[in-house]
């Protein structure tokens, strides 16, 4: 009886402690990604072998390693907290990507360690799904066309390089993070990190090309910081 | 009475606290192939006398025997040398992305890679050889922290008839195994000239077209194996969830037939079809062997 009351206590304090310290409430980082130099010119993509995807493009898509907006905003940074944050149980909603027109849909997914990733092929072409994993376990799976999609989770943190054999200029990163204060900048290499309680954080950007770059920020009571990367293009 | 009793028990507790790391860290540097129990000591001493050569002294397949393709010298072995640290296996009864048994290793060194420089070492005895895979064992910690998977359900072969050859062949189409292994299986799709491993070394399709064995065994049943487990650190996938299993030996059946110089079964009787006769005539290469007369 005595323990069960004291389990009972226990949940409540749980319950209020939730109700203070999550919801939406809370500080925010917000910024914007840029870079500065001569980023590398992208090559137009030849899928001239894979004519089901070469039909879906009427002009040529380039390469991605460094995808650029007006500005000189620079996009598919992904920023998160690597340090100052507790870490995060998987959210139950999944993280997602498409393959549509032999291209990864989006071309960097973020998600969080244990999060379910939902593979999904929209081609009338077969890929095989490769993530390069050298922390977490590497796989290799098959997907033709019509099939349904599979899920997938990672155990561990790690910058994961994605590639599909059949169509060599297919990339994409797989970015396992500790916690779910995570964004990508956008088209004006935007980004921002809401519901942040107060404290001290230490604000990572990665980039796949030029790698990353910190920065500390300290959060008290409502406030938003804005933070701003700048990362050197480099021409080769 | 009451005390003794009482002291005996927090001995047996003590005890047992020292014994069970004791019989943990035993059991990391074991292998267990049947009745056979290989130990890691016993496996040292082997490796650093047949293995380190090209395995390399830390078990990271850089041994002095692999020179990459980059170097002046060129090439020496046309595959690298498995890399026991990273322990990812191509030969596997596991599903991709988990490690492989003990038994999948001891058959890997039993077997021998073809096309590669890996010999088969059946001159070894059973012991040596679980031993050396115990050994192989402690290069990584991903053996101490996780377990071999759950080898696949290989089901009982379907009856070989000529439509599961030509069912199998639709599949061959429909699954794109030519986009890499090419239309005769020759190791010349579209893809093949693009292909990497996983250290991005240049690597080949397999080449159906001579020979007779695989990378992992040369029975129907590992060639069942090698395209539901996929070969791991390599471009071939892994097709567990989009094949069934009576489909999969169908493709079993025709992916014999493209082995024309390798008189089985499933060849015969394709030959013995007005179809499967000329595909076979087509793909055959006919001459003697100091090269007169060669018809391609």
């Amino acid at each position: 009886m005595r323990t069960k009351l004291g389990y009972a206590a226990w949940l409540a304090v749980f319950a209020a402690t939730t109700i203070a310290f999550g919801g939406p409430s809370g500080g925010s980082i917000s910024g914007k990604v840029t870079y500065e130099g001569t980023p590398a010119r992208q090559k137009p993509i030849d899928m001239s072998k894979e004519p089901s995807c070469a039909k879906q493009h009427p002009t040529p898509i380039t390469t991605e390693t460094v995808v650029t907006g007006p500005g000189n905003a620079l996009l598919n940074v992904v920023v998160y907290i690597s340090a100052g944050a507790p870490d995060d149980p998987a959210p139950a909603q999944p993280a997602t990507v498409d393959q549509k027109g032999c291209q990864y849909l989006p071309h960097v997914i973020p998600m969080v360690v244990s999060q379910e990733l939902k593979v999904v092929n929209d081609d009338p072409t077969s890929h095989n799904i490769h993530p390069l994993a050298k922390i977490n376990n590497e796989w290799n799976k098959s997907q033709p066309p019509g099939t349904p999609p599979f899920s997938e989770k990672f155990a561990k943190p790690e910058f994961i390089p994605v590639k599909c054999n059949i169509h060599p200029w297919m990339h994409s990163s797989f970015v396992v993070l500790k916690n779910s204060h995570y964004a990508v900048s956008g088209g004006d290499g935007g980004f921002s990190l809401p519901n942040l309680p107060p404290g001290k954080y230490t604000i990572t950007a990665w980039h796949e090309s030029y790698g990353d770059q910190t920065q500390d920020v300290t959060i008290s009571g409502n406030e938003t910081k804005t933070v701003n990367f700048v990362f050197k293009a480099k021409p080769y | 009475m009451m005390r003794t009793r009482r002291i005996t028990k927090l001995f047996l507790g003590i005890a047992a606290c020292v014994a069970l790391p004791i019989t943990a860290a035993a059991q990391q540097g074991e292998s267990h192939i049947g009745k056979v129990t290989g130990h890691s000591d016993a496996g040292k001493q082997l490796f650093y006398r047949y293995c380190w050569g090209c395995h390399g002294f830390r078990g990271d397949g850089n041994g002095e025997n692999w020179l990459p393709p980059s170097s002046w010298l060129g090439p020496y072995l046309n595959i690298q040398p498995r890399d026991f640290v990273a322990a990812t296996f191509k030969c596997r009864s596991t599903p991709t992305g988990t490690l492989p048994t003990d038994q999948d290793l001891y058959n890997s060194l039993v077997r021998g890679f073809v096309n590669s420089a890996m010999p088969s070492w059946i001159t070894l005895t059973d012991q040596n050889r679980a031993d050396l895979v115990a050994f192989i064992k402690t290069f990584s910690a991903r053996w101490k922290n996780e377990k071999a998977g759950d080898p696949i359900k290989v089901p009982p072969e379907t009856k070989l008839t000529v439509e599961s050859i030509k069912h199998g062949q639709e599949l061959f189409q429909k699954l794109e195994c030519w986009k890499c292994h090419g239309q005769e299986g020759r190791g010349d799709g579209p893809s093949a000239s693009t292909l990497t491993d996983s250290n991005d070394q240049p690597i080949r399709p397999y080449n159906f077209a001579v020979g007779s064995r695989f990378k992992c065994g040369a029975t129907n049943q590992d060639l069942y194996k090698i395209f539901i487990t996929g070969l791991d650190g390599t471009p071939m996938p892994s097709f567990a969830d989009v094949i069934k299993p009576e489909d999969a030996w169908d493709l079993v059946h025709f992916l014999r037939t493209l082995q024309v110089t390798h008189t089985s079964p499933e060849l015969v009787l394709w030959e013995s079809t007005k179809e499967g006769a000329a595909q076979i005539a087509s793909r055959k290469i006919s001459g003697t062997p100091t090269g007169s007369g060669i018809k391609q």
